[in-house]
């Protein structure tokens, strides 16, 4: 059943808490992207993917790939949410033997697709959108792409493919925090006018604040679009969202918080939780 | 000594069976790269027109939906020139298809130095060498028709990561009627009690051919087809040298992490002291020529490659 506004804002809230606590607890860790993409995984996962530990071995059914797999921390957090494995198990993470490493793989209940290597999970989930078209089932594949990732140019082989086979069940969210690990995106490597290039490829594009829950509700509830045509939503997001001191900060990629750091960025969140109570 | 028949190219081979085998699954998706007529699958796509994606010149993406399609449930053929497939996707072997453990075959075609004259970019020299590395990747190089079309008939429920590569020459029937192919199993051509020529691929006609020559002075070779390059059919190989304790590996590739490495790795660690000689090609700027003039020219003519099994008997 879909979940309110408020409901999940609170979530988004406690997801960030976990995400910085398994982070500075295994000492490692993609704190600013995975921060930048809590909102749009909390969206996905609690209110449109339908993906859950009863059906997951089925083929059949919505996809989601993570192919900027190094925002991790938030999707073991939301897995664990949904109740694909314990908090216990993810309390392994980055421990040696762990299935529960810096990358998503598959021997982590509910991780369709081992990812980590940028500019694989689209290709990946153009397969996957060709095979539902084929088996005329009506299934959508997500897939989750960082800004960084779209100077590989495999992303945008997979685009042509998307537009030839008129994937409008594939929906396309790039987590657009505008930051990369040696700096802003348009420095290393300008990546604009993004929703043009977008178009010219033969998508439909929506742009919308990516840490906004109405906003990323509002948007995946239109997918498709338009018939026939591939879907992107560009989530303009903040790197490091919902603690002051780790947003826009270069700095944060794969920086893991001191206690003192930690600390203070629990007491920022459980402010902001208790305007929920 | 036995007459010898020619049959077809490999790759006409594969061709064929994989439309057979489509014919019999509409769940057979073939994917290509702009490289239906390389890949002599244009038959396929004409009768079985909903059966194949065509993605255009990019292999990586190729791959990548190829996984995709894996995971959807598809029994999946990703189909390019082995050159391209193995070295510029080879990322997305090793991650989206090997590690990711996706049931797709690859298949690799005009492998190794068929493109002759097109020169050292449309090449696979390589192919071997780095796909061995990759964990949970079987490697198939089929020599004559029967184990072209037979590999392709195991592939369909093969259900793990698969790399097949194939030439374009006609080849020669080395099997005889009722042989019996498994991948990982190698056929052994003919039998033979003092030196052991061992090939995989288009290099296997390559041996036959010298064994007839070596033969004719006395010389019983034993040939052996080591179709299945990883896993490496170890106890074939241990039980050929046991008889002969002499060795000479013959394969179109280079000289480095292929057919020869495998054998000299397990030998040495096996214990044995066998005389062994390995053919392929060496670290040098490649020369130019049609596939043929190229292996005569590395030592793989069949007359070579019976003089040096008698100079390495004599030693």
């Amino acid at each position: 059943m879909a979940k309110n506004t408020d409901y999940l804002e609170k979530k988004s809230l406690e997801y960030r808490k976990t995400v910085l606590e398994i982070i500075y607890n295994s000492g490692a860790g993609h704190t600013g992207g995975s921060l930048s993409c809590v909102d749009i995984l909390n969206v996905l996962y609690n209110n449109f993917l339908e993906i859950t530990p009863k059906n997951f071995a089925t083929k059949n059914r919505n996809r989601y790939i993570q192919s900027k797999g190094h925002s991790v921390e938030a999707l073991y957090t939301v897995l664990c949410d949904q109740g694909f494995f314990s908090r216990e198990e993810l309390n392994t993470l980055n421990n040696f033997n762990s299935h529960f490493i810096g990358h998503p793989t598959k021997k982590v209940p509910g991780i369709e697709h081992n990812t980590g290597a940028l500019g694989h999970g689209l290709s990946v989930a153009v397969g996957l959108a060709i095979a539902q078209k084929l088996n005329k089932e009506n299934f959508k594949i997500y897939t989750l792409l960082g800004d960084g990732e779209l100077s590989e140019g495999s992303v945008w082989e997979a685009c042509s493919t998307a537009h030839k086979y008129k994937l409008d069940n594939l929906v396309v969210i790039v987590d657009r925090n505008k930051l990369q690990i040696t700096g802003k995106t348009e420095d290393v490597n300008p990546i604009e006018p993004l929703n043009e290039k977008f178009l010219s490829f033969g998508f439909n594009v929506k742009e919308i604040d990516g840490n906004n829950i109405e906003e990323l509700i509002s948007a995946l509830e239109e997918v498709p679009f338009k018939t026939n045509i591939p879907n992107v939503i560009i989530a303009n997001t903040v790197k490091g969202s919902g603690v002051s001191f780790i947003e826009n900060q270069i700095s944060w990629h794969h920086k893991v918080p001191s206690k003192e750091e930690f600390e203070k960025a629990n007491l920022e969140l459980e402010s902001q939780l208790k305007s929920y109570e | 000594m036995s007459e010898i028949t020619t049959g077809k190219a490999n790759l006409e081979i594969f061709g064929e069976t994989l439309l057979e085998e489509g014919k019999k699954n509409s769940n057979l998706i073939v994917v290509t790269s702009d490289s239906r007529g390389s890949g002599k699958i244009v038959p396929f796509g004409k009768e079985l027109p909903d059966q194949i994606i065509e993605v255009g010149i990019a292999e990586q993406n190729l791959v990548g939906v190829c996984s995709g399609l894996a995971a959807g449930g598809k029994i999946v053929f990703g189909v390019s020139p082995a050159s391209f497939l193995t070295a510029r996707s080879l990322e997305q072997i090793k991650n989206d298809v090997a590690y990711s453990d996706q049931p797709v075959t690859l298949v690799g075609i005009s492998a190794g130095i068929s493109y002759g004259q097109l020169g050292s970019t449309h090449h696979s020299l390589h192919d071997y060498a780095v796909l061995r590395t990759i964990n949970n990747l079987t490697i198939v190089s089929p020599a004559d028709n029967f184990e072209a079309s037979e590999v392709i008939r195991r592939a369909v429920s093969f259900n793990k990561p698969l790399y097949i590569r194939y030439g374009k020459k006609p080849m020669i029937n080395l099997h005889k009627k009722g042989s019996n192919f498994e991948i990982g199993k190698a056929s052994i051509i003919c039998e033979g009690n003092d030196i052991t020529i061992i090939g995989t691929g288009e290099t296997v006609q390559r041996a036959f051919l010298a064994s007839r020559i070596l033969k004719e002075d006395g010389v019983n070779a034993e040939v052996i087809s080591m179709h299945t390059i990883k896993p490496f059919d170890e106890d074939a190989l241990i039980k050929s040298i046991k008889k002969t304790n002499c060795l000479i590996s013959v394969e179109e590739h280079s000289i480095y992490g292929g057919l020869g490495e495998c054998c000299a790795s397990l030998i040495s660690q096996a214990g044995y002291n066998t005389k062994f000689k390995i053919l392929g090609i060496p670290d040098e700027y490649m020369i130019n020529g049609s596939q043929a003039d190229v292996l005569d020219h590395y030592d793989m003519s069949p007359e070579k490659i019976s003089d040096i099994s008698k100079s390495l008997l004599n030693q």
